[in-house]
């Protein structure tokens, strides 16, 4: 039985841990639960994210909180390329090559890394990366506090961006009825690529925000994929809100899991709640019945 | 083809064609005046989820190649040079085994193989088919070398021998110390090397009077240690054993600090990050007074100083993958030295009758036992003041322990 004095931090712990995954998640619940593309490369270019926060820092020292104003728009402009200019030409519209595109995507990517930075762990080393706050006696890192507040950010303004802005709306039509856009006039190419942009530009600011307490290498996207693929379908697909609550709930899960069962078999706690969602509430937490 | 019927090249042309050819295809190799090459396989993991270690490896290999050629080559057989085989395990034994078939066939003599354990179990295998020597260069599982392969040889220690230094070394040091520490948690990756150390340590350590109050397993990768570092919290104990691999050491590492725990050391066993140069490099607050038990470097000989002083002037950093690769790939062109040969029967013999000291290593000179170095051991270092310090055997020490660490 482990010491319950450590209960309370561990649970804090987790709600922090959580809104890192719901960051991650957040993009993918805009490409996977709004417009039903399964990016099989949402881990590579978070990959991707996290080395360009890491060449700032490294060649012109730029804080990883300083590159907020530089790797969400670069990796905007990426995504929106990447949906363009490849995706939907070689999707051909068909969920099964969208699929395949992302999946060779992702291992183009992780070897080009391979080759060109080698399978070294990088780390930024920050004056704040040791510094921790006191809540309630439980010291939490302050990297993960920032993450928190950053994830919470970031889910309310995407949420406003969907239900008050234009494009937000021609997202919402596209994904509802992608014909009767189009016969309206919204130029359904371009609202696609532009929600892709978002969704891989929001994983920038998931970038920025974890360098600080975690590290890059060029597998490094795979310990996050899986998860965030759980928090999209637990929250509710598309739902901003829901992803944020989904991701502090498996964080929660996945600390109490791994205190009680130790870290190895802690991880079952995520794919039980998964396949308990999927059977008892597939529209997830916040999701609305198709 | 060519049809002699159809008017093409004719049957006699074409095979007094084909001889001169092959003549003067062959000829390079008759008229050169220096000795041919002695072929060696290094197959190593330069790509996969091993590709740094192995390029390490690699590297460590050829330096030794291009050092033994620059001092004349194999000198019993009219400076005949080294020539390396390159092959690629790509991170997987049957990838390795494959490889090291494919080196023999390209006529390699000898085989360098394979950083990690599984990998040279399969490697030192495939090169017993042949017969063909086979030097394993890091893999430390004891298995590798209970087989019975008359072919396979390993310079450094194996598992059983470091483990069991480790736990006398860490006995050793408490008892200098006035016997201050009494309590061990163990947090270790969930594979075999980390499972099979925490399972060694919890039945060893008990014996020497140390208390083991958690064992704690994770799996790689681990995103989070802070909950694992929640439960050392409350368990406070005097020593913190960590046996994982390198991006976990180093997230735990940093996670001790933040959660604020103090325990009076933190000793590895083959510990990822715990004699890394970029370990300390990165984080040297993390990693002061870190103790490991790892293969080293004799720190006292100038030998091993000139070494690792060229390697560092290529751009390496001078980790135990170079130089065991490097002295792995010099034992075996010792061996051909004195068997003034490269038939396999004659390499074997002189391998198991060498007495080898040119290494550097803390060891003293070479002496076999079914393959396996007896003199190899490993040694304790300690990071002191962001430098890596042998602290322990006492004749190999640069510096003293620290011990409780500050």
């Amino acid at each position: 039985m482990p010491d319950m004095t450590i209960l309370w931090p561990a649970i804090l712990n987790g709600v922090t841990t959580g809104a890192l995954y719901a960051l991650i998640a957040l993009g993918l619940t805009l490409i996977y639960g709004v417009l039903h593309i399964i990016n099989f490369a949402h881990g590579a270019l978070l990959m991707v994210g996290l080395y360009a926060v890491y060449f700032l820092w490294r060649f012109l020292g730029l804080d990883p909180y300083v590159s907020l104003l530089i790797v969400p728009p670069l990796m905007f402009a990426l995504g929106y390329g990447l949906q363009r200019g490849l995706i939907t030409r070689a999707g051909h519209g068909r969920d099964e090559n969208i699929l395949l595109v992302t999946l060779g995507l992702s291992i183009i990517l992780e070897n080009l890394a391979l080759m060109a930075f080698s399978s070294d762990t990088q780390t930024v080393d920050t004056a704040y990366g040791f510094s921790t706050l006191d809540v309630l006696g439980a010291f939490v890192p302050v990297p993960k506090v920032v993450a928190f507040g950053g994830a919470v950010a970031t889910a309310l303004a995407l949420w406003a961006f969907m239900a008050r802005t234009d494009l937000g709306r021609a997202i919402r039509a596209v994904a509802k009825e992608k014909k009767g856009a189009q016969l309206v006039g919204i130029d359904v190419n371009h609202v696609y690529a532009m929600s892709f942009g978002i969704g891989i530009g929001v994983l920038g600011i998931a970038a920025c925000l974890l360098m600080p307490s975690y590290y890059v290498n060029p597998s490094v996207g795979h310990g996050f994929v899986l998860i965030a693929f759980t928090i999209v379908v637990l929250g509710g697909m598309g739902s901003f809100v829901g992803a944020l609550i989904g991701g502090v709930i498996i964080g929660v899960v996945e600390a109490l899991g791994g205190l009680f069962l130790g870290a190895s078999l802690g991880q079952i706690g995520i794919f039980a709640i998964f396949i308990l969602i999927l059977l008892f509430r597939p529209q997830g937490l916040l999701g609305r019945l198709q | 083809m060519t049809n002699a019927k159809t008017g093409g090249i004719g049957r006699r042309r074409f095979l007094a064609g084909t001889a001169a050819a092959t003549g003067l295809l062959a000829a390079p190799g008759l008229l050169r005046a220096a000795p041919e090459g002695i072929k060696i396989g290094l197959i190593h993991p330069v790509t996969g989820a091993l590709s740094y270690s192995g390029t390490q490896c690699r590297a460590g290999a050829e330096l030794a190649i291009a050092d033994i050629n620059a001092a004349g080559g194999i000198k019993s057989m009219g400076g005949a040079p080294l020539q390396a085989v390159l092959g690629d395990s790509q991170s997987k034994p049957s990838i390795g085994a494959s490889e090291t078939a494919r080196a023999i066939e390209d006529g390699a003599i000898g085989i360098v193989a394979g950083y990690a354990s599984s990998i040279c179990l399969a490697t030192s295998q495939e090169a017993a088919k042949t017969n063909t020597p086979h030097i394993v260069d890091v893999g430390v599982a004891d298995s590798i070398m209970t087989r019975g392969l008359k072919n396979t040889f390993r310079f450094g220690p194996g598992y059983g021998k470091i483990a069991r230094d480790a736990v006398t070394s860490l006995d050793a040091i408490n008892k200098a110390a006035g016997s201050p520490a009494k309590t061990v948690v163990i947090v270790h990756e969930d594979s075999a090397f980390g499972t099979g150390t925490a399972k060694l340590l919890s039945a060893e350590l008990p014996k020497y009077g140390f208390k083991i109050l958690k064992v704690i397993a994770h799996p790689t990768p681990m995103r989070d240690f802070t909950n694992i570092a929640l439960q050392v919290k409350a368990a406070n104990p005097d020593i913190i054993i960590p046996a994982n691999y390198y991006n976990e050491y180093v997230l735990f590492a940093r996670t001790i600090r933040q959660q604020q725990i103090k325990p009076k050391a933190i000793y590895s066993v083959l510990g990822g990050a715990a004699s890394s140069y970029k370990f300390v490099k990165d984080f040297p607050e993390a990693a002061e007074g870190v103790m490991d038990t790892n293969h080293w470097f004799n720190p006292k000989s100038d030998l091993a100083l000139k070494r690792k002083k060229e390697a560092e002037a290529k751009g390496l950093y001078y980790t135990y993958e170079v130089y065991l690769t490097y002295n792995a790939v010099a034992l075996l062109a010792d061996a051909i030295e004195r068997a003034g040969s490269t038939d396999h029967d004659k390499v074997i013999a002189a391998l198991n009758a060498s007495t080898w000291d040119k290494h550097g290593m803390p060891y003293g000179p070479t002496k076999m036992v079914d393959g396996q170095n007896t003199g190899a051991q490993p040694v304790n270092t300690q990071v002191q003041g962001g430098q890596i310090d042998v602290i322990r055997p006492a004749e190999f020490a640069q510096a003293q322990v620290k011990f409780p660490m500050a």
